[in-house]
């Protein structure tokens, strides 16, 4: 933290500062330095953390408003679109509120894959995140069903049978995540229990991910340290008029969603109340979970594990393998911009992610099953064998002396 | 970047194409709606020949279970009017002396379903309870065109019907033949057939299959979505209001960043 | 800390070890206390009674099919004829997806009652062919319609994207045409 602030306080303030050091905390922020190079890749850290909390805060009334209940959860929610003062906006708001969340955390996953910002010493910074990664998809997922629509429930169904392919415990513990035999009430009520609590854990995570950003300090887009104080500006007001500005531009492409297509991103099946008896003849998830959902239904047998169980250790390995990347990618230096072959690299994942996006929202029959195969086997070997071939291999451009000077010293040489 | 937007655009045909295939479906007939677009709204006039249409011939045997009697004040009708139809129906309830008895239904009340329940909904429509009808637009891709072209698209099935594998294809019992549904065999009779089966009054168009089949489309929109006329209002408003927010912050923003090289 | 506290061999002994007791009883108490909250989650009583469903045959009429409700999915039941079981019995060498053979698919001596859980082991979709007028599929059993699996006279998948076999439930007989599913049989079938 900071030294105390040198202008004179009135008493008060240093009487409160003394007992709890909120002013010099508020005024770290204030004067975080800052790289003056940042891009507007750099908006959706910030983008994502408003996104948090207007979530919390629209889904803090709507919980006000929600029976969790199999018999009434379907019947609140049309109450809450029809009959609750202005509750068709928070329910619009927050249901495309968390496809914008996925929005601005994806593109803020991808620029730490491009900049390299996992690389030393932002490890746990990255981690942290990987973390609010998984804590939101589970967030999401039990948000997801509790309007018990068609679709939230053969969703749960799907899901939660996912666990069944643990070998030996699987039935148990697919049982005891039900609290019955079959997705039901005792589902439905701690599904919406957890659904309220993650996100509040979701924001202890981001402390400490920014916590520990603001330790190693951020990182820019020519993935070099910060030389002297010329290459910095106080977060306040540069970032923050600038954060303000890509916030109305966020805010606008919710808001046609929100106000305009309120449905684009949704599926017309989850206006049908849960049948347990009948099964909609496509099972989707939301589209920001379609490419996870390729990788599980394109895995084949493998070896002794059958195709169920290798489907879903691909799928969580798929993000897992994010937590070993700071050492799958050996090289020093983190911006692709001075990485020729691993930003054509970087660029095919961004496709092969977009593939397995379309293949998940695809009956897994004929070339959809073919292309989603090619697309999961890419996806490990981009991670597992081209990243740290690339790593050892590539010569990269000659990096620039510090940010404020663009003189270029030659390229530094590799471990 | 443009190979990720190249490649985004052929996956996208591709998806689309092979998605209209596993439909199996024929997609719905293009309706222009007064509902359509950022500054559609509802014709009331139409709304309410709708709900004549749904009283009429629907209801007798699908429910409208989110809709109250007294939102029909929202689409024009008077409070006198709306209990009128209210009034046309009977529910259950417990009366002081504890016993079941039967009391007309009011505003207050949900559009009164056909059958006391889902088993006797699908016991008297060959097993298969009649879907209900508040959310149906919205549960159906293609929404109201799905609603139109359903109405509208009975007919007789090709001379060579055949299913996916070559097989001859033919209907049995109940099942009629409608080229708009899923699988092509709908159990549900055609509901409007006649010219002036529903009686439209005066200063009304004529009450046509096509006109008809519009007129409840249209109702049945406004049935699964209320609250798109106040959506779409407040949403002009707030766009408007987040461009002088994101105009006023680029301006700021520049000005901050003036001196920063 | 035992560094900074050594004084003597036996006290230093003594103050370790019921540090350690300590330690090791509050993981304990932190555990008994964990283990209610865990297990709390597991069906509750309510939902444990109702996970058991009793089904009277004798009303079943032979070539008849009925469905139960249990554990919220349906039960298929079918009161085969001599015809249908020799028909299901001819098919156990032929090559099929799950193989298995039809003795496997019902309780010893009972081949006339055949009992399923009626969820497509494709996507869970519930298989047509127990009302009359249903489509049975190419192989006289059940057809799923949303994927196009066929099943045959036994439950058996012949033809189609489902992996497995209709799932035999647990069932107990209780009299000769009275059974209870969701209960072990005494003796294990077959």
């Amino acid at each position: 933290m900071s030294a105390m602030p040198t202008t004179p306080q009135p008493r008060w303030m240093r009487w409160v500062e003394q007992r709890l050091p909120i002013f010099s905390f508020v005024q770290h922020f204030n004067e975080y330095p800052t790289p003056k190079n940042l891009n507007y890749f750099w908006n959706f850290g910030s983008l994502a953390g408003i996104t948090l909390v207007i979530m919390i805060v629209s889904g803090i009334v709507l919980a006000m408003h929600y029976t969790p209940h199999v018999d009434y959860a379907f019947d609140s929610v049309e109450r809450i679109r029809r009959d609750v003062n202005h509750g068709w906006l928070l329910r619009s708001m927050h249901a495309n509120g968390g496809a914008m969340f996925f929005i601005a955390v994806y593109i803020h996953v991808f620029r730490g894959l491009y900049y390299g910002s996992y690389k030393a010493p932002r490890e746990i910074v990255w981690w942290m995140g990987i973390i609010i990664l998984l804590l939101m998809m589970a967030t999401a997922f039990m948000g997801y069903v509790l309007p018990w629509g068609q679709m939230s429930f053969w969703a749960a169904k799907v899901i939660t049978n996912l666990f069944s392919a643990i070998p030996l415990v699987g039935e148990d513990i697919t049982t005891w995540l039900w609290g019955g035999f079959t997705v039901d009430q005792p589902t439905l009520n701690r599904f919406y229990s957890l659904h309220y609590l993650l996100p509040f854990i979701i924001v202890g995570v981001v402390v400490v991910h920014i916590w520990s950003l603001h330790t190693v300090k951020s990182g820019n887009p020519l993935g070099i340290d910060v030389k002297s104080p010329k290459d910095t500006i106080p977060f306040h007001p540069y970032y923050t008029v600038k954060d303000m500005f890509g916030l109305g531009v966020f805010l606008l492409i919710w808001s046609i969603f929100v106000f305009f297509a309120p449905d684009f991103m949704g599926h017309p099946d989850n206006y049908i109340p849960a049948d347990s008896q009948v099964t909609p003849p496509h099972i989707v998830p939301e589209w920001y979970f379609l490419p996870f959902y390729a990788i599980l239904r394109a895995t084949p047998d493998i070896l002794f594990i059958n195709a169920k169980l290798a489907g879903v250790i691909a799928m969580f390995g798929s993000i897992l393998l994010l937590f070993f990347l700071p050492w799958l990618d050996s090289s020093k230096v983190r911006s692709a911009n001075y990485r020729p072959a691993y930003r054509v690299a970087f660029w095919i994942l961004v496709v092969d992610c977009i593939v397995l996006g379309f293949c998940g929202a695809n009956p897994p029959e004929g070339a959809w099953l073919h292309i989603s195969r090619a697309a999961t086997a890419w996806y490990f070997f981009h991670f597992l064998i081209l990243v740290p071939i690339i790593a050892r291999v590539e010569t990269p451009k000659p990096l620039p002396f510090s940010i404020s000077e663009p003189v270029v010293k030659p390229a530094v040489a590799r471990a | 970047m443009r190979l990720a937007i190249a490649a985004g655009l052929v996956l996208a045909a591709l998806s689309a194409a092979s998605t209209s295939r596993a439909a199996e479906a024929e997609k719905p007939k293009s309706v222009s709606w007064a509902h359509d677009g950022v500054f559609g709204t509802f014709d009331r006039k139409q709304l309410q020949r709708g709900l004549k249409v749904f009283m009429g011939s629907c209801a007798t045997c699908h429910s409208l279970r989110q809709v109250y009697y007294r939102n029909l004040v929202e689409i024009g009708l008077t409070p006198s009017e709306a209990k009128a139809v209210a009034a046309t129906k009977e529910i259950d309830e417990i009366g002081d002396d504890g016993q079941p008895k039967k009391r007309k239904a009011e505003l207050k009340d949900r559009f009164v379903s056909p059958f006391p329940n889902a088993l006797a909904a699908a016991a008297a429509n060959s097993n298969k309870a009649p879907p209900d009808l508040s959310l149906i637009v919205k549960a159906r891709a293609g929404g109201a065109d799905h609603c139109y072209s359903i109405l509208t698209g009975y007919s007789e099935p090709p001379k060579d019907w055949k299913d996916e594998e070559g097989r001859p294809r033919k209907l049995e019992g109940a099942q009629q033949y409608n080229k708009y549904f899923p699988g092509e065999i709908i159990v549900m009779p055609p509901p409007l057939t006649s010219e002036g089966q529903i009686d439209y009054g005066k200063d009304a168009p004529k009450a046509t299959v096509d006109q008809m089949a519009r007129d409840v489309c249209a109702f049945l929109s406004w049935a699964a979505d209320p609250t798109m006329e106040e959506r779409k209002r407040t949403g002009i408003k707030v766009v408007l209001f987040l461009l002088l927010f994101t105009a006023v912050f680029f301006v700021i923003y520049r000005r901050v960043w003036k001196n920063v090289h | 800390m035992a560094d900074a506290e050594a004084h003597g061999h036996g006290g230093e002994t003594r103050r370790d070890f019921i540090l350690l007791l300590g330690n090791a009883m509050a993981v304990v108490g932190v555990g008994a206390l964990a283990w209610p909250l865990i297990d709390s989650l597991s069906p509750a009583a309510d939902t444990k009674a109702a996970s058991t469903t009793e089904v009277d045959l004798a009303p079943i009429k032979a070539g008849q099919r009925v469905s139960v409700k249990w554990r919220g999915s349906p039960v298929f039941i079918e009161h085969r004829t001599p015809e249908t079981i020799a028909r299901a019995v001819k098919d156990d060498k032929v090559s099929m997806p799950d193989p298995q053979p039809d003795a496997e698919r019902h309780q010893e001596g009972k081949a006339q009652w055949l009992v399923m859980v009626g969820v497509c082991t494709h996507l869970g979709c519930i298989p047509l062919g127990q009302n009359t007028g249903d489509k049975r599929g190419d192989y006289g059993g059940w057809f799923c319609p949303c994927h196009g699996s066929h099943y045959d006279a036994s439950g058996r998948i012949r033809k189609g994207p489902a992996p497995k076999n209709l799932p035999v439930p647990d069932y107990r007989f209780v009299t000769d045409t009275r059974i209870v599913i969701g209960e072990k049989p005494k003796k294990p079938a077959a």
